[in-house]
C-alpha cells in the first residue's frame, strides 16, 4: 500500500462517517417512530434540522466567554479524529497509530469535559445541572468502556484497535465467552454515553430528567448545529466500533480496493441492523431516573470486569 | 578536581546561594520591594540553573563528594546520580516558576513578615536540595528535619488563626512520626555495624525478615510525608493553609521527596524487592488515589480540593511503584522499566499541573480574597489569562490528551495490560481490578475538574466582592505561563522525556525503555511494539485544530459570522440570580449519594416550615474517626494516669529520689 492510498482511504472513511451520521440518526428515529406506530419524520430529518440551524443567526448569552464559542469546534474536531481512527472499512489505516483504544476513550472525555464546561460558562441553573449529570455518567461509564477495551486487547496482546480488529476477525467468537459479558456491558455504556433512553431522553426538554440537552441549551444555530452533527457522529463511531470488536468479519485490509465494494456493503448491512436494534431497546426500555443510572452503569463496570476476569480464569 | 564533579558541586552551590539569598532577605526585610523585585527572580534564576545542570548530569555517571562539616568523624556524603538528578530536574523547573510567580504575588501582600518567609521559604527549597543529594542517613535525616521545619514555619505564616496553627501542629506531629520511622528503618538497614553512610547501606546482606521490615518502617515513614491513606490527613488541612506559593512548593516538590526516599530505599539501598511490598504499595496507593479524589469531589474550599487531588496523584504514583516491585521480583525486567518510566513521568507531570493549579488558587485568592467555591464564579470575564493558563492545568490533571496527564496514565494501563503471566496467581488476579480501580481514579478526577474550574471560572459571580477584580500581574502570568509550557511539552514530546528518563530507571532496575519507545519515531510513542500500542500527541492534536480551523473557515464562509448577543435563556422564570447555578456543593452530591459510606457525613436539613432554613452539611474522613481519634484519646489516657505521679508536693518528690536510690541498691548490690 501507498502512503497516498493510504491516505485516500483515510479520508474516504472520515468523510463517509461524518456525511453519513445523520442518516444513522434518521434511520434510528425513522425506526422508532415505526416501532411506536407512527409515520416518522424521514431517514433526512436530521440534514434537514442542520441545514435550519446553519441559516439562523447565532445568539450568545451577554457573559458567553471564547470558551463557549470554541466548544462546538473543539467537540467536532474530536469526533472527526475519532471516526478517522476506528477501522470501518478496512484495517491498518495511516491515521490509527496516532491513537489506540485508552487515547480513544481520551478524545471523548476531552469533547465532553470541553461540553460540560461550556455549560457552565453561561451560568443558568440547567447548564450546571446538565454539566455535573453529564460528568457523573461519564465517570461510571468511561471505566467500563476501558474494561471493555481491555478484554479485548487482552485477547488480542494490542491495545491498537486495527490490530484488535484484524485478530478478532480471524478467530472464533463462540471461544471467547469474556467478549459476551463485555458486549452487553459495551451497548450499556452506549445507551448511557449516547444520551439514549434508559439512561437520557434525546427527544425530550422536561427539565427533571434531561442531561445532555440541559448542557447545550444555550446554544444556538451554528454552533447547536455543529454539537448535534457531533454527536450523530459520536452514535454512528459507538456503534462502529461495536460492530468492529463484535462483529468484525468482512473488513477489508487497507488498500484493496476490490475489496472495497463488498465491505461498504456489509457495513450497511450491519448499520441497519444495529440503528434496528438500538431503536428496539429504546422502545422497549424505559426513562429510568437520574439515581439509577449509576446502578445501570455499575451494572455496567461489573459485566466488564467480570469479562475481564473471566479472560484470565479461563482463556490464558 | 575532575569535571564530573562540576554539576554536584554547581548543586550543591546552588543551595549555599539560596541560603545565602534567604538571610541577606531576613536582613532586608525592611525593604520588601528589594526582596520581591531583585532576590524572587534571583532565586529563580538559580533554580532555573538548578534544572538545566540536572538535565545535562541526568546520564552522567555518579559523582560524590565529603564535606567535613557536621559533628566530628561524621563528615556530610553528597552524592549525584540520575535518580537524584531526576528529582533535581523536577525541583529545579517547579521552582523557577514557582519564583517568577512570588515576585508578583507578595508584592502587595499586606502584614506580612516578608523577610522571615523568605528565608523560611529558602532554607525550605535548600534542604530539598539537600535530601536528595544526602548520601548518608546522618545528612539525610538532618536535612529531612530542616526541610519539615521551615515548611513548618511556612505552613503557619498566618499563625493569627487558630485553624491554621492546628494545621501546623497536625503537620509537625506527622512529619515527626514518618521522620521517627525513618530514622529507625535507617537503623534496621545497617545492620549492626555502625556505618550509615548509604554505599555502606547498599553493602550490609540483610535477611528478608529484616528487609521486610526495614521496608515497612520507610513505606510508614515516607508514606506519611507523601500523603498515603491513611497516613494522609495532615495534607488537606496543611497544604491550603499556607500561602499559595508554599502550597504549590508543597504539593509539587515536597511530596515528591518522599517518593524519592522511597524509590531510594527500595531499589537502591536494598538490594532486592519481595513481591508482596509492591501488592501492599499497589493496595495503598489505589485507596489514596479513590479516597483522593472521591474526597476532592466534595470539598468546597478550593485549595482542599486541591490537596485532596493530590493525595490521589501520589496513589497513582505509589500503585505505580507496586507495580514495579511487582514486576521486578517476578523478574519482568522491561515490564518494570515500563512501570517505573510511568511513575517517573507521572511524578514531574504532578509537579507541573499541580504547582500551575496551586498558583492560579493563588492568584485568584490574591485578586478576590476568597478561598470559598461558594462566592466565586465568572472569573474568565476579569482573569483571561489566569483562566486560560489554570484550564491547561486542569485538562491536564483530568488526564486528557494531548497533554501531560494523559501520557503517564496511557503507560501505566499499558502496563496493566502487559502484565499476564505473573507468577502469583492471585495477583493475576487483583491487576485487571487494580487497572479498574485507576481507571475510576483518573475518570472521577475530569469529574473534580470540571468542578474546581466551572465553578471558579465560569458562570456568573456568586458574590458582589469579586466584580471588581483584575487579572494576574507580568510576573505572576510568567511563573503559571512557564508551568503551563511544561505541561504542554511534556504532554507533546513523550519520546524526548522517555529518553531521558531512561537513565535514571536503567539506575534503579538495570533495564530501560529507551530502545523500544523510540524505535519507529519520533512522533509515535510505542513503549513496547508498533502493533501493540502507540499514541502519538502531536498528530493527535494537528487533526483536531486542522479540522476546528477548516470547519470554522466553512461555517464563516457559507453561513456568514452573524451573531447577536442577548440574555441567557431564563426558562420564563424570570427572577434569575446567580446564586441560582450550581455549586460546589452540588456537585458534590452525586458523589455524596454514590460513594455514600465513604464519608463520615453529618447533615443538618431544615425542616419544611422553618422559616429560616438553614442547611449545613459537614464532611470528615471515617480514618479520623477510626485511627487517629482512639490513638489521640488512648495517649491522652496514659498521659493522665502518668500525670498522677507528678502531685508538686516536694516531700513526694523526696519519696521517688529515696524509693529509686532503694532500688537501685537493691539491683546493684
Amino acid at each position: 500500500m501507498t502512503l497516498i492510498e493510504g491516505i485516500g482511504y483515510q479520508l474516504l472513511q472520515s468523510l463517509l462517517m461524518v456525511a453519513l451520521a445523520p442518516l444513522m440518526l434518521g434511520w434510528v428515529n425513522q425506526c422508532r417512530a415505526w416501532l411506536q406506530n407512527k409515520r416518522g419524520p424521514g431517514l433526512l430529518q436530521p440534514y434537514r434540522v442542520l441545514r435550519k440551524l446553519f441559516h439562523k443567526e447565532a445568539l450568545l448569552a451577554y457573559n458567553a466567554s471564547l470558551l463557549f464559542r470554541a466548544t462546538p469546534y473543539i467537540r467536532f474536531g474530536c469526533m472527526w479524529l475519532a471516526a478517522g481512527i476506528v477501522p470501518v472499512l478496512a484495517t491498518d489505516l495511516p491515521f490509527s497509530p496516532a491513537a489506540d483504544v485508552i487515547a480513544l476513550v481520551s478524545i471523548f472525555a476531552l469533547s465532553r469535559v470541553f461540553l460540560a464546561l461550556a455549560a457552565m460558562d453561561v451560568g443558568t441553573a440547567f447548564g450546571g445541572l446538565g454539566a455535573r449529570r453529564e460528568m457523573m455518567i461519564a465517570f461510571l461509564a468511561e471505566p467500563a468502556l476501558l474494561m471493555v477495551f481491555f478484554t479485548a486487547s487482552l485477547i488480542s496482546h494490542s491495545t491498537q484497535l486495527t490490530t484488535i480488529v484484524a485478530t478478532l476477525s480471524h478467530t472464533q467468537l463462540a471461544l471467547y465467552p469474556s467478549l459476551a459479558f463485555a458486549a452487553v456491558a459495551f451497548v450499556m455504556v452506549l445507551l448511557a454515553e449516547n444520551a439514549r433512553v434508559p439512561v437520557d431522553n434525546p427527544a425530550t426538554h422536561l427539565e427533571l430528567t434531561m442531561i445532555h440537552e440541559a448542557m447545550i441549551l444555550e446554544y444556538s444555530a451554528r454552533h447547536l448545529a455543529l454539537i448535534e452533527w457531533a454527536s450523530s457522529i459520536k452514535l454512528l463511531t459507538y456503534i462502529t466500533i461495536g460492530i468492529a470488536l463484535f462483529l468484525p468479519f468482512g473488513i477489508a485490509q487497507s488498500g484493496s480496493w476490490s475489496a472495497l465494494p463488498f465491505a461498504l456493503a456489509l457495513l450497511l448491512v450491519k448499520l441497519l441492523f444495529a440503528g434496528l436494534g438500538l431503536s428496539l431497546l429504546e422502545t422497549l426500555s424505559a426513562k429510568m431516573r437520574i439515581f439509577l443510572a449509576p446502578e445501570f452503569l455499575g451494572i455496567a463496570l461489573l459485566l466488564a470486569i467480570l469479562g475481564m476476569l473471566m479472560h484470565f480464569l479461563l482463556e490464558t | 578536581m575532575s569535571s564530573t564533579l562540576i554539576p554536584l558541586q554547581l548543586a550543591i552551590g546552588i543551595s549555599v546561594l539560596w541560603m545565602g539569598l534567604g538571610f541577606a532577605g531576613l536582613g532586608l526585610q525592611r525593604y520588601p520591594r528589594v526582596i520581591t523585585t531583585f532576590l524572587f527572580p534571583l532565586s529563580a534564576v538559580g533554580a532555573l540553573i538548578l534544572a538545566l545542570t540536572a538535565l545535562l548530569a541526568l546520564k552522567s555517571p555518579p559523582s560524590a563528594v565529603i564535606l567535613g562539616f557536621g559533628l566530628p568523624d561524621l563528615p556530610f556524603h553528597l552524592r549525584l546520580d540520575s535518580l537524584a538528578c531526576f528529582f533535581l530536574l523536577l525541583l529545579g523547573a517547579v521552582v523557577f516558576g514557582i519564583g517568577l510567580f512570588s515576585s508578583g504575588y507578595f508584592r502587595t501582600m499586606k502584614g506580612l513578615a516578608l523577610g522571615l518567609l523568605f528565608l523560611q521559604y529558602h532554607i525550605f527549597i535548600a534542604s530539598m536540595v539537600l535530601v536528595l543529594l544526602a548520601d548518608d542517613a546522618y545528612l539525610f535525616m538532618v536535612t529531612w528535619e530542616s526541610m519539615a521545619i521551615s515548611s513548618y514555619f511556612l505552613v503557619t505564616t498566618d499563625h493569627h488563626l487558630t485553624q491554621v496553627r492546628k494545621a501546623g501542629f497536625l503537620y509537625l506531629l506527622m512529619a515527626h512520626v514518618g521522620a521517627i520511622s525513618i530514622l529507625l528503618c535507617f537503623g534496621v538497614m545497617q545492620g549492626g555495624q555502625g556505618d550509615y553512610s548509604f554505599d555502606a547501606l547498599r553493602e550490609v546482606h540483610l535477611s528478608n525478615f529484616w528487609m521486610s521490615v526495614s521496608f515497612l518502617l520507610a513505606l510508614l515513614g515516607f508514606g506519611a510525608k507523601a500523603g498515603m491513606a491513611p497516613l494522609h490527613v495532615w495534607l488537606p488541612e496543611a497544604h491550603p493553609a499556607a500561602p499559595s506559593p508554599v502550597s504549590a512548593l508543597m504539593s509539587a516538590v515536597m511530596l515528591k521527596t518522599a517518593i524519592y526516599g522511597i524509590l531510594r530505599v527500595c531499589f537502591d539501598l536494598l538490594s532486592t524487592q519481595l513481591w508482596w511490598w509492591g501488592a501492599l504499595i499497589l493496595a495503598l496507593g489505589l485507596v489514596s488515589a479513590l479516597l483522593g479524589v472521591m474526597f476532592a469531589a466534595v470539598q468546597t474550599d478550593m485549595k482542599r480540593l486541591l490537596a485532596y487531588s493530590s493525595i490521589e496523584n501520589i496513589g497513582i504514583i505509589l500503585a505505580g511503584i507496586g507495580l514495579t516491585i511487582i514486576f521486578q521480583s517476578d523478574g519482568k525486567g522491561l515490564l518494570a522499566a515500563l512501570t517505573l518510566t510511568a511513575t517517573l513521568y507521572h511524578c514531574i507531570n504532578h509537579a507541573f499541573f499541580k504547582g500551575l493549579l496551586f498558583l492560579g488558587t493563588g492568584a485568584v485568592l490574591h485578586a478576590t480574597g476568597e478561598r470559598n467555591l461558594g462566592r466565586l464564579g465568572g472569573l474568565i470575564q476579569r482573569m483571561p489569562w489566569v483562566a486560560a493558563l489554570t484550564l491547561v492545568g486542569a485538562l491536564a490533571i483530568a488526564g486528557l490528551p494531548p497533554l501531560n496527564g494523559f501520557v503517564s496514565e496511557w503507560l501505566l494501563l499499558q502496563a496493566f495490560l502487559l502484565s499476564p503471566g505473573l507468577a502469583q496467581p492471585y495477583l493475576n488476579m487483583l491487576v485487571p481490578v487494580a487497572a479498574a480501580a485507576l481507571v475510576l481514579a483518573t475518570a472521577l478526577s475530569a469529574y473534580v475538574m470540571v468542578k474546581f474550574y466551572g465553578v471558579i471560572f465560569l458562570g456568573q459571580a456568586r458574590a458582589e466582592n469579586i466584580q471588581q477584580t483584575h487579572d494576574a500581574g507580568g510576573w505572576e502570568r510568567a511563573g503559571l505561563g512557564w508551568l503551563a509550557l511544561g505541561c504542554i511539552a511534556l504532554g507533546l514530546m513523550p519520546v524526548a522525556v522517555i529518553l531521558q528518563l531512561d537513565a535514571v530507571t536503567h539506575a534503579l532496575i538495570g533495564q530501560s525503555l529507551g530502545g523500544t519507545a523510540a524505535r519507529s519515531s519520533w512522533l509515535f510513542l510505542t513503549p513496547v511494539a508498533a502493533s501493540r500500542a502507540s499514541y502519538s500527541p502531536v498528530f493527535f492534536l494537528l487533526v483536531i485544530l486542522v479540522v476546528v480551523l477548516i470547519s470554522f473557515l466553512a461555517v464563516r464562509l457559507y453561513y456568514g459570522g452573524k451573531l447577536k448577543r442577548g440574555p441567557a435563556w431564563d426558562c420564563g422564570y424570570p427572577a434569575q440570580t446567580p446564586r441560582i447555578q450550581n455549586t460546589a456543593e452540588g456537585f458534590g452530591q452525586p458523589i455524596r449519594h454514590i460513594f455514600g459510606p465513604v464519608f463520615h457525613t453529618q447533615a443538618e436539613l431544615p425542616r419544611v416550615d422553618d422559616p429560616k432554613p438553614k442547611y449545613r452539611i459537614a464532611i470528615q474522613d471515617h480514618f479520623w474517626h477510626l485511627i487517629y481519634l482512639p490513638i489521640a484519646r488512648c495517649v491522652e489516657f496514659s498521659s493522665r494516669q502518668i500525670g498522677k505521679l507528678q502531685q508538686g508536693r516536694i516531700h513526694i518528690y523526696l519519696l521517688y529520689s529515696f524509693l529509686t536510690l532503694l532500688l537501685l541498691l537493691l539491683l546493684m548490690r
